[in-house]
Order: structure tokens, then C-alpha cells, then sequence
């Protein structure tokens, strides 16, 4: 039973649309994306999935999780606000604003609140480098970019968050 | 015609085809360029950086497009600023190499100095040590000392089990690849890959169970550091302690050649022990690979179950005696049975054992048969490939047919070779009852009935109009297919072809009318008594090749056989513990064995037979390929070879026969078997079997970073045996026709394959595979699991006849409809198609 | 003479959409190509532009273009979206705010290569980029923009969106066809390059997204009017990504040759605080570091004048570093971007700068005597000229340039006393 194939046929078709018929391992990308739409990251279960939808081996699914840094094999928070404290951004107060973002969340860079709501990562370069401090969002069905921050609009954000919860 | 550039490596001036890898050229020299990554069998990455050498090339007028020249004429060389990697660059004409400047010497001391920085260096407890490019590389070419800071040293897993088979120590681990590469690229097996990406890059696997290869131990000889370890020689012994002994795999008619690790240790008693099993050089038989089964099935040969001494039945209970006293009893009665004397033996055996026991056979006139459900190897003796015939030089021009085989599960580096050959252009046509591993290498797939194999080859023959065998109904529609008749015409068009037969579904008769059809496709299209053309067995043991020419056939009516004989010498073979119909014990039965088998139980007389990694003999391969192997260990005191044991019933019975020096059977062998000589027509010896001649690439010197560890081959490449039809002798055309099985309206067909982990005793006994080993069971169809009401994984009772088994269910979308697949050597008697019935006795454990 | 051949968006209102785009005489240059020229004529004009590629290395494109080889078919179109340099944000604009002039561009680039495929890989992080030019995709589709049978020829063009997952070295032309492909973006051996052996190893053009974006007024306008900018060697406008301590950062187009001075202090608006300029980093974290004197102010920003001062334009992507950053701190970051970054293929790479990361850690963090300075000039000398690919090339630039040039910096960070401290954050301006 192919849980992915079943749950998503009409995404599947059309992510494998974009390829040569013959070059159905290029879908792999985009299937972990919609793998990882359900929990935030990609199930054992998943890879075998993906890895029979396109006749490849589970292992070169496995390593494509771990090569590229968005995906993941183990669950975080809700949200993985992912902060880039690369050069350009550091050179505006990324790494204070990381820093305090993290004191007051109470939690390490890499860390999950207890509520097991929000990750936050430290990440490079996100090509935002005039609008630093800046962090992104990354969920199971997205990611988005949120620019000129400071540690007030981020908590008030993850606030937000926070109320949308059941 | 292959263009020739020449070059200088090194002051050297060396002559090569174009396209060949500076490096490559370089070795045919003698030039070693050190390497990590690259492998001679392998595509080129140039990861490691290792191979970096300054490259000149004659500098080019860029207005005229003439070369330079310096004012002595000489042309002139233009030098790359940078370093450049031998391993990714082919030679080109007038380029100038050098491997040993200051610059090339300083590059590859930072090379290896990177690479040490995140190395344990535990050389002590590792067991590469004394075997290890890196080691060895180190010291030829390492800065002597490193300026990392130990503290600093990336920590990281010793001890992760990629699997049971092999162990993978992240530390070690310098990224190379080889091992990734090797699945992908030599085998198709991608269950083992890079994980994370950077410093943090490691080798893992996602596959079930881990690691899921048959050729995984290959990774291990090629790993150029000890990250990949077998289960088997972690932490076993040091390479510089170990004896080498040369040798044949005994495990399938490929034939691959191996070398025993052998040891005397403490832990064994003080005695000696196989330590780890190596390929060996053969590049047109293995060339450096082996597959898990012969690697790490050998176990059998050293168990305690052993039989050590003769054994006669005294009282109704087998007792030790004197070999004199076995031996007189034997003769005696053996006399007395005279032409009544019946000899089953199996393909287990050495060419050597299988004369003599067939000189003291016919020496009686008694009747000499050969345990195996397969036929047709009369056949391959006569239309088999003819010597010169490598799979390596088949490519476009080429077309190879596998019929009734799932070839990776018979014969797993046939099939890999095969693979290789498809992949170089070989036209492959794979025509098979259900989807095997080979079809995604094959052009041509043709489906055809279980029971209509031969019916479908007679199909082909139809289709080229050269000849109209009537055909049964059940292939009239695959005659008139299009895959079918594209198929044909590959082959007919084909300047080589090889046909390769197994027995998949079927038993001797459907096998020998297989046989005859091939080589009636064979004879037809004029593809016979030419090297890379002809017909090969893939047989069930190693020898079948062998015992068939030594004149040794399987019979139908095994059992009636056997009834009527009034004595019965059963040597390497237990009928009785296969199938209880075969309990046949005759007015006396003799039981030459390793193991106090089902049959040996029932004996008058056992008799202990030296295992053949204790003694010395020669296989034929199912390439008709006669191959030497030598005495690894110490013969056991009170066990005898099996040739000698027949010489001597047969000399107190007044048979003229060798009964001690192997070479001297050899002599009288190669002097009556027709076509056991070599291409000079002089009768085969063991000087001639032990004769090499170098192979390329260069494998197992001290340069063990080029190929790895497999084992240079210093011991003998053997003969390939002409087949009749390049003696000159008439062809074998027979047309019968087929009778086709037909599968039932109703109900169930049985049919037995084959897989390579078996439960048979030669690989029950493996200290290391026993996980890869499946219970007894059976393959099913979910729709006609559904319509029987049988669950995956439940117990069901399958029954024919008189028989009785009970077998988990395994269902498989592959199997056709109405069919069930039992693999061989699974406790189940099935040797032929076989209608049966089956009852669901337990469901499965929820 | 608008000011704008690339971020017209600044400057016309509705240039997102599809609507106002073509309001702008949008397409048309697909549609004459289409309609009306050889494909050859297309990369002749391209070649006669000396449009040179915007993703770093400068390359010809109609070069490129002519180097397919027409032996080997199907052909692809890889637009290289993957903009992952620190200090580069150029491609998004484009992507966002003048998404059709990019697209239009894919489309010319295809007509001329023959492809009739094309692929645009943006990195991961561009997520509701790619959404939003799936949207553009679809609603080019439904104009007749893309398709079968476009205006009425037999000439035929898909155009598709794949998202990276993170990962900078897809960047790579040939590390982002492997990922393209499904597998681990790892750079390729080089030679073949991709116009031999590209896309699942078809001929493939790879151009970077400011690259395209030029074509379409290019063949508008002609080769003649798009060499009326910038310099002979240079020609045209470039996206110049201004960042670091600067009071204004943002993108700002000017022709090529523009000197650093007016980037930074006529458009970027100088340093905050009237801080002293210290060092310019010209093509983000891959550059050499340029000791920002006078005359390295008024070097003019193009391909040939750049390496005077010791450093290459690349993405043209301009950090500005003041006399507050410590040198030592500054190269810590981008060995730690490059460790973080490296594919983990090639030893000098991988193991270098591993090796980069542990003696920057301890220099930037005063633990290091001057032995370790030397030692990580001596690293970085030993990666030089090693590697598979330009990543590892890059990460000693900043590191070799930096030691040469700013010595002192060094020498204060391994004395016993720390001499200087983490830099002070800029405002952040919107």
C-alpha cells in the first residue's frame, strides 16, 4: 500500500508531468516536499514510498534527505524559524538577534520550544541580505521569508502563532 | 581500428589506445600515480585528488593550427599552471606527464595530509592494517608528520553495521566512493549511499535488511581504508599473518576463482582455520569480483559435523572401524553386485573424484548416474563456447539469449557480466516465465508459459524461416509476436551468441528437450565451435559440467534406478534427506560424505571424505572452463579424498587406477575423456591448468591501492575445453517435439526455482548468512491468494501425491497467475511441474 | 534613455503582470524570434551584444548558446535560480517584480538552442517565488506563450520551476543539473561541460536568471543599443547587490564600469555613522577582500578593472565592510558558510575547510597564536588550485586576501590582549 501515491495522485501526476518519462528520479525533490507536507519530515515510510513510485532505491531517496538541508528524517517544532546570521546579515545584528530571540524563547539555536511549536535554526545566506535581521518560516506545506526584524516583531509573531493552535 | 597515442610519462615514452586514462597508461609502464578514488573498473570521479601530476601538451599555433616547434624542432610543451588529476584525464598525442617533480610531490603530501586530519590513524586495532592504501600511500607519499591538532579530530561511530555482512567505521571513512559506486555502477544494487554532505558525509544504507546485496563483500576488497569490514575478518586476524591457498568457488558453475585466508590459531584449537574468503583474478571468468555466497558460505567445510572415520554397521548401528576393514567390505560386496553396482554422485566433486568413481563403476560394468535434475550437458560438450570466450568482449556485435533462469539467484557473476555486456551494446534477450532482475538489462524480454520454454525457442527457430518445428498451441500466439520475432533477428543477425539455460520451473526431461532446442537455435543460425558463441548450462553445482563429461547423467526414474541395483555408492549427494521417496537403500549401500546425512544414516558402510578445501582436484565450469584448486588447509588424519578412496576400492578390486597423486588421475583423465585436452590438442595436466598470463588491469601486487585487495592470479587461468562441434564433429540436431505442460483449468501448479541462499548443506552451515537464509516457502499470486482465501505470511500445507510440506506463503505480484514458485533445497521434493493443492493450516501471527 | 534594461518594475507600474508586461511591448521579442529568425540569428545577436554571464564567471553568453552541440538532441534550458551567494539578492527581484522579461528570456534563450524544454532551478528557500512563477508559467500558457504550435509555427516550449532544498553548491552549473536530476548535488567532472553533456546528458544551456532578463531587450533593441552601456569589454547594465554597512543596501542597476565609490556613496548612501570604509567584498563571500583605498574606490566595476584591485566582480554582489569589523571575525563566517556549504566530494574541500573552520574558530576567538595564522595561510594555500569545482576555490579567497592585506587584524587577534571586538549592528532600513 502506497499511502503517498494514494493520498496526493493528482500531485504526483503533476510533478512527474515535468520530466522526461524516462527520467522520473528528478521527481524526487519535489515528492519529499509533498512528503513532508503531513508531519515535517520525511517517514521512513515516505522514502520507501517515493522510492517505489520512482523506481529507484530507498537509499537513493535516504540520501537526498540528507544531503539538502530542508529536508528532514526526524520531527521538529511546528515551525522551523530558521534565522541567516551569514556575513551580510551579521554585518546588520543577525547574531544579537538570534541571540536574543533564543533567550527569550528559552531554548539553544537548534532547539524546540516545550510546546513543541517553533524550532529555530540557524541558516545561511538567504539571498535577503538588505533586509537583515530576517528569518524564514519553514512548515510542512511552505516557507516564507520575513524581513527587517527584530527580537519584538519575531516574539509577537511566534504569538501569533501561537494563537492559531487548537 | 583503435587509434594509438603515444606520450611521455615520466621520461618514459608509452604507446596506448586513445581514450585511455593517464593513469592506466602509466601502470602498463610500470609508473605508479597514486589513487584513492579511482578504480580501474570503475568511471573516473576524481574526488580524491590523490592522482594530481603536471600535464604538458604540445602548444598549438592558434593562427596556423600547427604545432610549436623549439628551436632544436622538438615540439614545444605548454604546461597547466595547476596540478591536474591522472585519473580524469585521457591521454592525448605528444602529452608530456610528469609524476615526479617537487610541485607533484608537494601536492599529493597536502593531499594526504587533508585526508589524515580527519583520520583515527588506528592503524593497531584496524584490520586494513598491513593491507591499506591509505597506510601504504602514506608512507610513499604523506608529509611524514601532520600539523592538525589531534584534540581537534572529528569523532565519530566505529562500529555501525550497514547490515549483519558488513560494518562500517565512520571514522576510517575517506569519502571515496568506491563502494557507493560499485553498487551502483557494477551491480545496479544502489542500497548503499552518502549521507549529509561535507566533513559530515558518511556511508549509509536505507535498505531491508541492510545492505541488501549479493555482491557486498566486494566493497570491502575495494575500500581503499578499513571503513568497510566483513562480519566475518572484524577484528579476526592481521593480513600479514594469514597463509594464502588458491582455489575454485564450489557454490555454482560460474566457477570464480578464490583464494582462502587460512590461519593456525589459539581459537581454533591450534589449528588451522579459513579465515576470510578473497577473489582472485580471472578476468574472463570473475575478473576481481565474487559474490556473498562464495565469500561467506564456506563454513560448511569446517563444521563439527564432520565425519572423521569410516563407519560400518554393526548391530544395526553404524560403527567406527579401520579404513582397511571399510574398504575390504566395500570391495567384497561391490564384487558381488558386479554390473549391479549403481554410482550417484553429484556435481560437489572434482573431475578427478568423478573418473575415478566412474573407472571403478564401469570397471564392473556397473551404471554410473549423476544426481541432478537438470540435462543437457551432453549437449554443451558438444556445441559449448569454444575457448577464447570472455562475456568482457561481447558488445554490439553480440547477442546473448538467457532462457529459464533467474540468473542473479543462480549464477550471480553470470549475471553480472551479462549486465556489463548489455550495457556495452550486447543485444540481451531474457525469455522467462516472470520478471526477473535481468530484464532491465535485456532488449528483448519474451514471456512464456511455465512449461513452454522449449516450446518457445522452437518459436524463435519458426520465426527465422529456416526451419518450421510445429509448435504447440500454448506459444502459437507468442510465435506471432512481435518481441518474439525481433528477438529471433537479433540473434540470427548476431556474428556471436551465447545461450545460457538454467532450470527455472522445470525438471531433467523439460531441461534436456530445453537444451536440444537451444542448440538447435544455435546450430541453425551457425553460432557453434567459435570462441563467444555456443551453449552453457547454468547448472546447480559447481562440477555438473564436469560429472556430465566424465559420464555421469542424470536419470527420470531416479527412484526405480535405484531400486534395482544391487549394490549402491552414493557419494556427495542425500537423496534420502531431499526426498523420502529417494530412501532407497538397496542390498547394501556405501555413503562417501562430509556429513552423516539422511542417506548416510541409512548406510551399510560411510565412508569420510576430505573436504575439498583440503585437498587438491579441478572443476569444470558451466563455460567448460577446467580450473585448479589447491589444498587450503591440513587434510584431516582419518578423512580421504574422494578419488582416492575410489582408486583404492577399485585397486582391491583389480582395477588398473590411480588412487594417491591427483596429476597422475589428471594424466589418465585428459588421456580418455574426449576434448580434455588443450588448444595445442595435448592432453590436459596440471601444468598446463596452472599456466597465467598477465591480465590487465594489474590487480594484488604491492600496489594494493589500485585494485584492491582481490588476490593476483599466480596459480592458474585453466583451460577452456573445445567443444565437439570445433573438433569437427557432427552436429546434435534433434527435433522432437515439445510436450508442453499445460497449467490447470483449476487448482494450483507447482514449480521449483531457484534462489542462491538455500537451506542445502553447503550454506546452512554458514556462520553469516543465516539472517539472509528464508524459511521453507512459497510463492503465490495475491489474486489467487485472494481467491483461496490465503493471507501473506500464513502457514499452508502443499500437497501432491504422497507429499506432504509446510510452507509460509510469500505473496509476490511477479508470480504468474495459477503458478506457485518453491525454491530447491528448501526442504520441498519438487523437481518438476507438479499440480498440487494447497490448504491454509494457520494465519498469520497478526 | 530609461535607466532600467533590468528592473524596469521601478519604473513601470503593473510590470508583473501578465497585462502590463505585454503593455510594455512584452513578448514581442519571443514572438519576432519565433516568427520571424533562424535560431542562429538569435545567438549571433546575442554574440554581437558581448552580453557576458551575470552569475559570476563572466562567460560570452551567445558563446555558450553556439557551443551546443547539434549533433545530440533533445536540447534543455536550465535557468541557474539557485542565487545562494552571501551578499547576493538580485535574481529574486528579478524573479518577483519583473518575473515576464525573465521568463520571455528563458523562452528567447530556448528558441535559439532548440530546446523545447526549459527548467528554472531555484533554491529551496524560494518557495512562494516558485509558486508565483508557476502561476506566471500557467498564465503564459493560457496566452499562447508557451505551448504546442506557438503563433502558429511548429515550434513547440514548456517551461517548468524545480526547487533546490538548501544547499549552495547547486549554484554550481553542473552540481544544479545532478540535483535537477534527482540525485545529490555533487559538481560534475569537467570536461564535458553542458552544452555537450548536460540535463540528463543532453546539450543544456545553463544561464543565470540576470542573464536571461537582458536577452529580450537585447533582441528588441539590437546588439548596437545594448553595447551603448556600460563598457566595450563590459557591456551593458549590471545588478549590482549592495550590502554590509551601508546605509541604503538594496539592488542597484548600473552600467558596468560604475566605480565602487558611487555605488557606495552616491546610491548606497556611504557608511552608517560616517564610519571609515575598511574592505570591499565584490562578489560576496567568495571574493578577496579589497583594502578600500582611494583608488580601489574609484575603480570602475567590470570584469577587466576589478582584478587591478585584487579581486574578481563575480555576482557583483558588494559587501561593504567598516573599520569596525575585524578582519578575523569576517573570514570565521565565510569559512563557516563554505565548511557548511561543501559538498564533501573533492579531499581539499571537504577536509580543508573543516580544517579552515577550527583555526578561524580559535583565531576570531583570540585562542590563537601567530603559528595558527600561518598555518591557516598555509591551509588555504594547500586548497588552491586543487578542487573539483570553484567552491573550495572560493572559500581562501577571503582568507588569503585577508591575512595579505590586513595583517594587523591578525596580529591584534592572536596577541595576548584582545585588541578588537565583533562589529556593531547598522539600523536595519527598509
Amino acid at each position: 500500500m502506497n499511502l503517498l501515491a494514494e493520498k496526493y495522485p493528482e500531485e504526483i501526476q503533476s510533478v512527474l508531468a515535468k520530466y522526461p518519462p524516462d527520467q522520473k528520479r528528478s521527481a524526487v525533490m519535489p515528492l519529499l516536499y509533498l512528503a513532508q507536507r503531513e508531519n515535517g519530515y520525511v517517514t521512513r515510510q515516505s522514502m520507501q514510498e517515493i522510492a517505489e513510485i520512482l523506481d529507484i532505491s530507498t537509499t537513493d531517496v535516504g540520501s537526498i534527505i540528507g544531503f539538502y538541508t530542508l529536508y528532514y528524517d526526524k520531527p521538529g517544532g511546528r515551525y522551523r524559524i530558521q534565522v541567516c546570521t551569514d556575513l551580510p546579515c551579521a554585518l546588520r545584528g543577525a547574531d544579537t538577534f538570534l541571540e536574543n530571540l533564543c533567550e527569550n524563547l528559552g531554548l539553544r539555536v537548534g532547539g524546540t520550544t516545550s510546546d513543541g511549536l517553533v524550532t529555530v535554526e540557524n541558516v545561511m545566506c538567504l539571498a535577503a541580505c538588505d533586509h537583515a535581521p530576517m528569518f524564514q518560516v519553514q512548515t510542512g506545506d511552505g516557507l516564507a521569508y520575513h524581513e527587517n526584524q527584530t527580537p519584538e516583531t519575531a516574539l509577537r509573531y511566534i504569538e501569533s502563532l501561537r494563537k492559531l493552535e487548537p | 581500428m583503435v587509434n594509438l597515442v603515444t606520450l611521455t610519462i615520466d621520461d618514459e615514452q608509452v604507446t596506448v589506445p586513445e581514450g585511455t586514462l593517464i593513469v592506466d597508461a602509466a601502470k602498463k609502464i610500470g609508473i605508479d600515480v597514486p589513487v584513492f578514488c579511482y578504480h580501474p573498473k570503475m568511471e573516473p570521479v576524481g574526488m580524491c585528488r590523490m592522482c594530481l601530476v603536471e600535464i604538458g601538451r604540445p602548444a598549438i599555433d592558434r593562427a596556423s593550427g600547427e604545432v610549436i616547434l623549439n628551436p632544436d624542432g622538438s615540439p614545444k610543451i605548454s604546461f597547466s599552471p595547476k596540478l591536474e588529476t591522472a585519473c580524469t584525464t585521457p591521454v592525448s598525442e605528444g602529452m608530456v606527464v610528469i609524476g615526479m617533480s617537487d610541485k607533484v610531490k608537494a601536492g599529493r603530501e597536502d593531499i594526504v595530509e587533508f585526508l589524515l586530519t580527519s583520520h583515527p590513524l588506528d592503524c593497531p586495532i584496524c584490520d586494513k592494517g598491513g593491507e591499506c592504501p591509505l597506510q601504504n600511500l602514506t608512507m610513499g607519499f604523506g608529509p611524514g608528520e601532520s600539523r592538525y591538532i589531534y584534540d581537534e579530530k572529528i569523532r565519530l561511530a566505529k562500529n555501525v553495521p550497514l547490515g549483519e555482512l558488513i560494518f562500517l567505521d565512520r571514522e576510517r571513512c575517506i569519502q571515496c566512493a568506491r563502494c557507493v559506486r560499485f553498487q551502483d555502477e557494477i551491480v545496479d544494487d544502489p542500497v548503499i549511499g552518502f549521507y549529509q554532505r561535507g566533513r559530515s558525509l558518511e556511508i549509509a544504507t536505507f535498505s531491508e535488511p541492510g545492505f541488501d546485496s549479493y555482491y557486498s563483500g566486494n566493497t570491502t576488497d575495494i575500500c581503499p581504508v578499513g571503513a568497510l569490514t566483513t562480519a566475518e575478518f572484524r577484528f579476526g586476524a592481521r593480513p600479514w599473518e594469514l597463509n594464502a591457498a588458491a582455489s575454485i568457488c564450489a557454490q555454482c558453475p560460474v566457477g570464480c576463482n578464490l583464494t582462502f585466508n587460512i590461519r593456525r590459531e589459539a581459537k581454533s584449537g591450534g589449528n588451522w582455520a579459513i579465515k576470510r574468503v578473497m577473489p582472485r583474478q580471472h578476468e574472463a571468468v570473475n575478473e576481481i569480483w565474487i559474490c556473498d555466497k562464495g565469500r561467506f558460505a564456506h563454513h560448511y567445510t569446517e563444521t563439527q559435523a564432520r565425519i572423521t572415520q569410516p563407519l560400518v554397521r554393526k548391530n544395526g548401528e553404524l560403527t567406527p572401524v579401520p579404513w582397511k576393514e571399510a574398504l575390504l567390505l566395500v570391495s567384497g560386496r561391490f564384487r558381488e553386485a558386479g554390473n549391479g553396482l549403481m554410482t550417484l554422485a553429484s556435481g560437489r566433486l572434482s573431475n578427478e573424484d568423478l573418473f575415478n568413481l566412474s573407472q571403478l563403476t564401469n570397471g564392473l560394468g556397473g551404471k554410473n548416474v549423476l544426481y541432478s535434475h537438470m540435462g543437457g550437458g551432453d549437449l554443451v560438450a558438444q556445441v559449448g563456447v569454444a575457448p577464447g570466450t570472455n562475456f568482457a568482449d561481447l558488445g554490439p556485435e553480440s547477442a546473448i539469449v538467457v532462457v529459464a533462469s533467474d540468473l542473479q539467484e543462480e549464477a550471480p557473476i553470470w549475471w553480472l557480466r551479462i549486465k556489463q555486456a548489455a550495457e556495452r551494446g550486447a543485444a540481451l534477450v531474457v525469455l522467462n516465465p516472470r520478471p526477473t532482475r535481468l530484464d532491465k538489462f535485456a532488449r528483448h524480454v519474451v514471456r512464456y508459459a511455465y512449461g513452454s520454454e522449449t516450446a518457445a525457442v522452437l518459436a524463435m527457430i519458426n520465426t527465422l524461416s529456416v526451419k518450421r518445428p510445429d509448435l504447440p498451441e500454448s506459444v502459437r500466439a507468442l510465435a506471432r509476436s512481435a518481441e518474439l520475432e525481433s528477438a529471433a533477428k537479433s540473434v540470427a543477425g548476431a556474428e556471436n551468441v551465447i545461450i545460457l539455460f538454467g532450470s527455472e520451473g522445470i525438471g531433467l526431461e523439460a531441461s534436456s528437450a530445453l537444451a536440444q532446442a537451444c542448440a538447435n537455435l544455435l546450430v541453425i543460425t551457425d553460432h557453434v565451435g567459435r570462441p563467444n558463441n555456443g551453449l552453457i548450462g547454468v547448472w546447480q553445482r559447481a562440477n555438473d559440467q564436469g560429472a556430465w563429461d566424465m559420464g555421469f547423467a542424470p536419470v527420470q526414474d531416479l527412484s526405480e534406478v535405484m531400486s534395482a541395483a544391487r549394490a549402491l555408492y552414493i557419494v556427495a549427494a542425500d537423496p534420502a534427506g531431499d526426498d523420502p521417496n529417494l530412501a532407497e537403500t538397496g542390498d547394501f549401500l556405501v555413503v562417501q560424505e562430509l556429513f552423516l546425512t539422511d542417506t548416510a544414516k541409512l548406510a551399510d558402510v560411510v565412508l569420510p571424505a576430505l573436504a575439498y578445501t583440503e585437498r587438491e582436484g579441478s572443476f569444470t565450469s558451466g563455460e567448460r572452463r577446467i580450473q585448479r584448486f589447491y589444498p587450503a588447509l591440513p587434510a584431516r588424519p582419518e578423512c580421504e579424498a574422494d578419488y582416492a578412496i575410489a582408486g583404492e576400492i577399485g585397486s582391491l578390486l583389480g582395477i588398473e587406477m590411480e588412487a594417491r597423486i591427483a596429476s597422475i588421475v589428471m594424466a589418465r583423465l585428459a588421456a580418455s575423456v574426449p576434448g580434455y585436452m588443450d588448444d595445442t590438442g595435448a592432453p590436459l595436466s596440471y601444468t598446463k591448468l596452472s599456466q597465467v598470463v598477465e591480465q590487465w588491469p594489474i590487480i594484488g601486487r604491492d600496489d594494493l591501492y589500485y585494485g584492491g585487495t582481490t588476490y593476483e592470479n599466480s596459480q592458474g587461468l585453466g583451460v577452456q575445453l573445445a567443444p565437439a562441434a570445433q573438433r569437427g564433429e557432427p552436429l546434435p540436431l534433434n527435433w522432437h517435439a515439445p510436450s508442453a505442460v499445460q497449467v490447470p483449468e483449476e487448482g494450483l501448479l507447482a514449480v521449483p526455482i531457484t534462489r542462491l541462499y538455500d537451506r542445502g548443506q553447503t550454506v546452512m552451515p554458514s556462520r553469516l548468512l543465516h539472517q539472509r537464509i528464508p524459511q521453507p516457502y512459497v510463492a503465490m499470486n495475491p489474486v489467487d491468494a485472494g481467491r483461496l482465501g490465503i493471507l501473506d505470511g500464513a502457514t499452508i500445507e502443499l500437497s501432491w501425491g504422497g507429499s506432504i510440506s509446510f510452507l509460509t506463503v510469500r505473496l509476490d505480484e511477479t508470480v504468474p497467475a495459477s503458478i506457485l514458485l518453491v525454491p530447491r533445497s528448501m526442504g520441498v521434493p519438487l523437481y518438476q511441474p507438479q499440480v498440487v493443492e494447497v490448504r491454509q493450516v494457520e494465519r498469520q501471527a497478526a | 534613455m530609461s535607466q532600467y534594461i533590468l528592473l524596469r518594475h521601478r519604473e513601470t507600474a503593473d510590470l508583473h503582470k501578465l497585462e502590463g508586461y505585454r503593455q510594455q511591448d512584452g513578448f514581442q521579442a519571443f514572438h519576432k524570434v519565433v516568427t520571424s529568425m533562424q535560431p542562429d540569428a538569435v545567438t549571433e545577436i546575442v554574440k554581437a551584444s558581448g552580453l557576458r554571464g551575470r552569475g559570476g564567471a563572466g562567460f560570452p553568453t551567445g558563446m555558450k548558446w553556439a557551443f551546443v552541440d547539434r549533433k545530440n538532441w533533445p536540447h534543455y534550458v536550465v535557468a541557474n535560480a539557485d542565487e545562494s551567494e552571501p551578499g547576493t539578492f538580485k535574481d529574486r527581484e528579478i524573479m518577483e517584480r519583473n518575473p515576464f522579461q525573465f521568463l520571455e528570456g528563458v523562452a528567447i534563450a530556448a528558441y535559439a538552442v532548440g530546446a523545447h524544454s526549459a527548467y528554472v532551478y531555484l533554491r529551496g528557500e524560494f518557495w512562494q517565488l516558485a509558486h508565483q512563477l508557476d502561476q506566471r508559467i500557467a498564465e503564459m500558457r493560457s496566452a499562447g506563450l508557451l505551448g504546442e504550435n506557438l503563433f502558429g509555427t511548429d515550434y513547440s516550449l514548456r517551461i517548468y520551476t524545480h526547487l533546490g532544498a538548501g544547499a549552495y553548491i547547486c549554484g554550481e552549473e553542473t552540481a544544479l543539473l545532478e540535483s535537477l536530476e534527482g540525485k545529490l548535488g555533487q559538481p560534475r567532472l569537467r570536461p564535458p561541460f553542458p552544452p555537450s553533456f548536460g540535463l540528463y546528458g543532453k546539450p543544456t544551456v545553463v544561464n543565470n536568471v540576470e542573464t536571461l532578463a537582458n536577452v529580450p531587450l537585447i533582441i528588441a533593441n539590437g546588439a548596437e543599443w545594448y553595447r551603448s552601456y556600460g563598457t566595450e569589454k563590459s557591456p551593458g547594465t549590471k545588478i549590482f547587490s549592495l550590502s554590509g554597512c551601508v546605509n541604503r543596501p538594496g539592488n542597484y542597476e548600473l552600467p558596468l564600469g560604475a566605480t565602487f565609490r558611487e555605488l557606495i556613496y552616491d546610491y548606497g548612501g556611504g557608511i552608517p555613522g560616517e564610519r571609515a570604509i575598511k574592505a570591499i567584498l565584490p562578489a560576496g563571500a567568495s571574493s578577496s577582500l579589497i583594502v578600500a583605498t582611494e583608488q580601489a574606490l574609484d575603480t570602475p566595476m567590470d570584469y577587466e578593472s576589478v582584478p587591478n584591485v585584487g579581486a574578481s566582480l563575480g555576482s557583483a554582489s558588494i559587501i561593504v565592510i567598516d573599520e569596525t569589523v575585524s578582519i578575523p571575525w569576517l573570514i570565521n563566517k565565510t569559512i563557516h558558510f563554505f565548511k557548511h556549504e561543501s559538498c564533501g566530494k573533492c579531499t581539499p574541500c571537504r577536509e580543508g575547510t573543516y580544517w579552515m573552520q577550527h583555526l578561524t574558530d580559535r583565531i576570531a576567538n583570540h585562542q590563537a597564536t601567530w603559528e595558527d595564522v600561518e598555518l591557516l595561510e598555509d591551509v588555504a594555500g594547500q586548497i588552491k588550485g586543487k578542487c573539483l569545482c570553484a567552491l573550495g576555490e572560493f572559500s581562501i579567497e577571503a582568507v588569503l586576501s585577508g591575512i595579505e592585506r590586513f595583517q594587523s587584524d591578525f596580529e591584534s587577534a592572536t596577541a595576548v590582549q584582545p585588541a578588537a571586538s565583533n562589529p556593531q549592528p547598522v539600523e536595519a532600513s527598509s
